[in-house]
């Protein structure tokens, strides 16, 4: 229990700085940039208290905010992405959420992408409306959204491909 | 009072979530309005300080090509001494010389720490702040044109709402008549911004200077911004929007100056005397 609490602060953590020092200054194409700390909300606990994890994700989200000088945007794209979440699962897992016995490291790995595609789009979609904050450039906000997301899809599936034990 | 109670333990992920939610949109809605960003920024202590130490390294990648810029200044600079008053009307108009504003502005050199150019509202963050004498309003420049105005300060660094912000509005002219509109971002492209409410009799023509109007009191006049691509009518037909290109390259930014304008409080209660 102990190593896993402090697995994910290390996470948090680790997450929070690559973002703010190195993803945010990526701009692929001149604005395309990956939000992979939401690799944080995806790959937390099944079980978990809601309440702990609501806070957490909106905590992650002002970190991120904070050193990329973006108002509220990010904290709130995190907080609604981990609100949602549960809906997510169900939806992409299914029975074997039911049952709440899915692991990361075992399910097959074309659940595990609907569900990263689902997360990432609610989140990207989130952030740039607040972002763009217009309504006049709906137009804009579904190109940063679309480009954005294919980037952090790929981001995140590499790294769990990457850091995960048994596959 | 018993349901209630009830109604708020059965829904209280969803009240915390409307909470949270809540005070992110604040946040949210204070960036997007003008120097209103109190609470998130990221002149504090520890965000600041993280770029300051990882901008220790990285500003060796690119010395080269800020000394080419530096350079370039200085010979601009050198012109400026050695030629003086002979071709005086040329030169100086597009090169500023602190001298020749007697002591009304102050300039202080700073280094961009933190840069950013792909969103819509952009900010930047430099290593000086209020140890250094900087305060609110106090206008950026680069060497080779402007950068944007100081936002929020803490004792060590300031933030910067770059020219590349939704919100930014600064005053800007003709190089050649003193016919003067508002420089915005319409969020598209980091090269081009747009200059509006020139009014029609103007003598726009392509590849037009922009410069800097002095009538804002934050930055001095004849500051180079940048040249004119394209220009339309509005729809009343009234007023030209200008596309800018501009002279420096927001992407690529590491030595900037800060500038103070001694008179500006004079100024503004001449102009605002309300507020007394």
């Amino acid at each position: 229990m102990n190593n896993l609490i402090s697995g994910h602060t290390l996470r948090f953590v680790i997450l929070v700085l690559l973002q703010a020092l190195i993803l945010n200054h990526i701009n692929f194409l001149g604005y395309i940039n990956p939000y992979l700390y939401i690799l944080f909300i995806a790959l937390y606990p099944i079980k978990n208290n809601r309440f702990l994890f609501l806070f957490l994700s909106f905590l992650l989200g002002l970190f991120v905010d904070i050193f990329s000088d973006s108002g509220g945007i990010h904290a709130a794209a995190a907080l609604t992405a981990a609100y949602t979440r549960p809906i997510i699962l169900k939806f992409s897992f299914g029975a074997a959420y039911e049952h709440q016995t899915i692991r990361f490291n075992t399910i097959e790995f074309g659940a595990l992408l609907v569900y990263l595609i689902t997360l990432t789009l609610i989140h990207h979609l989130v952030v740039f409306s607040l972002e763009v904050f217009n309504i006049k450039n709906i137009l804009l906000i579904l190109k940063k959204t679309l480009f954005s997301s294919i980037f952090t899809i790929i981001l995140t599936v590499l790294t769990i491909i990457i850091f995960s034990r048994k596959r | 009072m018993q349901q209630i109670i009830n109604f708020l333990i059965r829904n209280k992920t969803f009240l915390l979530y409307i909470l949270l939610l809540s005070i992110s949109l604040v946040f949210t809605i204070q960036s997007h309005s003008y120097h209103k960003s109190r609470f998130i920024n990221s002149a504090n202590f520890l965000s600041g300080g993280i770029y300051n130490s990882t901008n220790n390294i990285s500003e060796y990648f690119n010395l080269k090509t800020q000394n080419t810029i530096l350079q370039e200044e200085n010979n601009n600079l050198r012109m400026l001494i050695h030629n003086g008053e002979k071709q005086n009307d040329s030169i100086q108009i597009t090169y500023i010389d602190s001298t020749s504003f007697g002591i009304a502005y102050k300039f202080t050199p700073a280094l961009v720490i933190k840069n950013s150019y792909s969103a819509t509202d952009n900010i930047l963050l430099l290593n000086k702040g209020e140890r250094d004498s900087i305060k609110e309003d106090f206008g950026v420049i680069t060497p080779k044109g402007i950068l944007g105005i100081i936002d929020q300060t803490s004792k060590k660094f300031s933030t910067v709402i770059s020219i590349l912000n939704t919100n930014s509005r600064i005053s800007a002219k003709l190089k050649h008549t003193n016919h003067f509109g508002s420089l915005i971002w319409n969020g598209k492209s980091p090269y081009t911004v747009q200059l509006k409410e020139i009014p029609k009799i103007a003598p726009v023509t392509q590849g037009d200077t922009i410069t800097t109007s002095g009538l804002s009191a934050i930055f001095p006049k004849g500051i180079p911004i940048g040249t004119v691509t394209d220009f339309s009518l509005d729809n009343a037909e009234n007023y030209y929007t200008i596309n800018v290109k501009l002279f420096n390259d927001m992407t690529n930014i590491e030595h900037v100056y800060i500038i103070e304008n001694k008179d500006k409080n004079e100024i503004n209660n001449l102009l605002n005397p309300t507020d007394e």
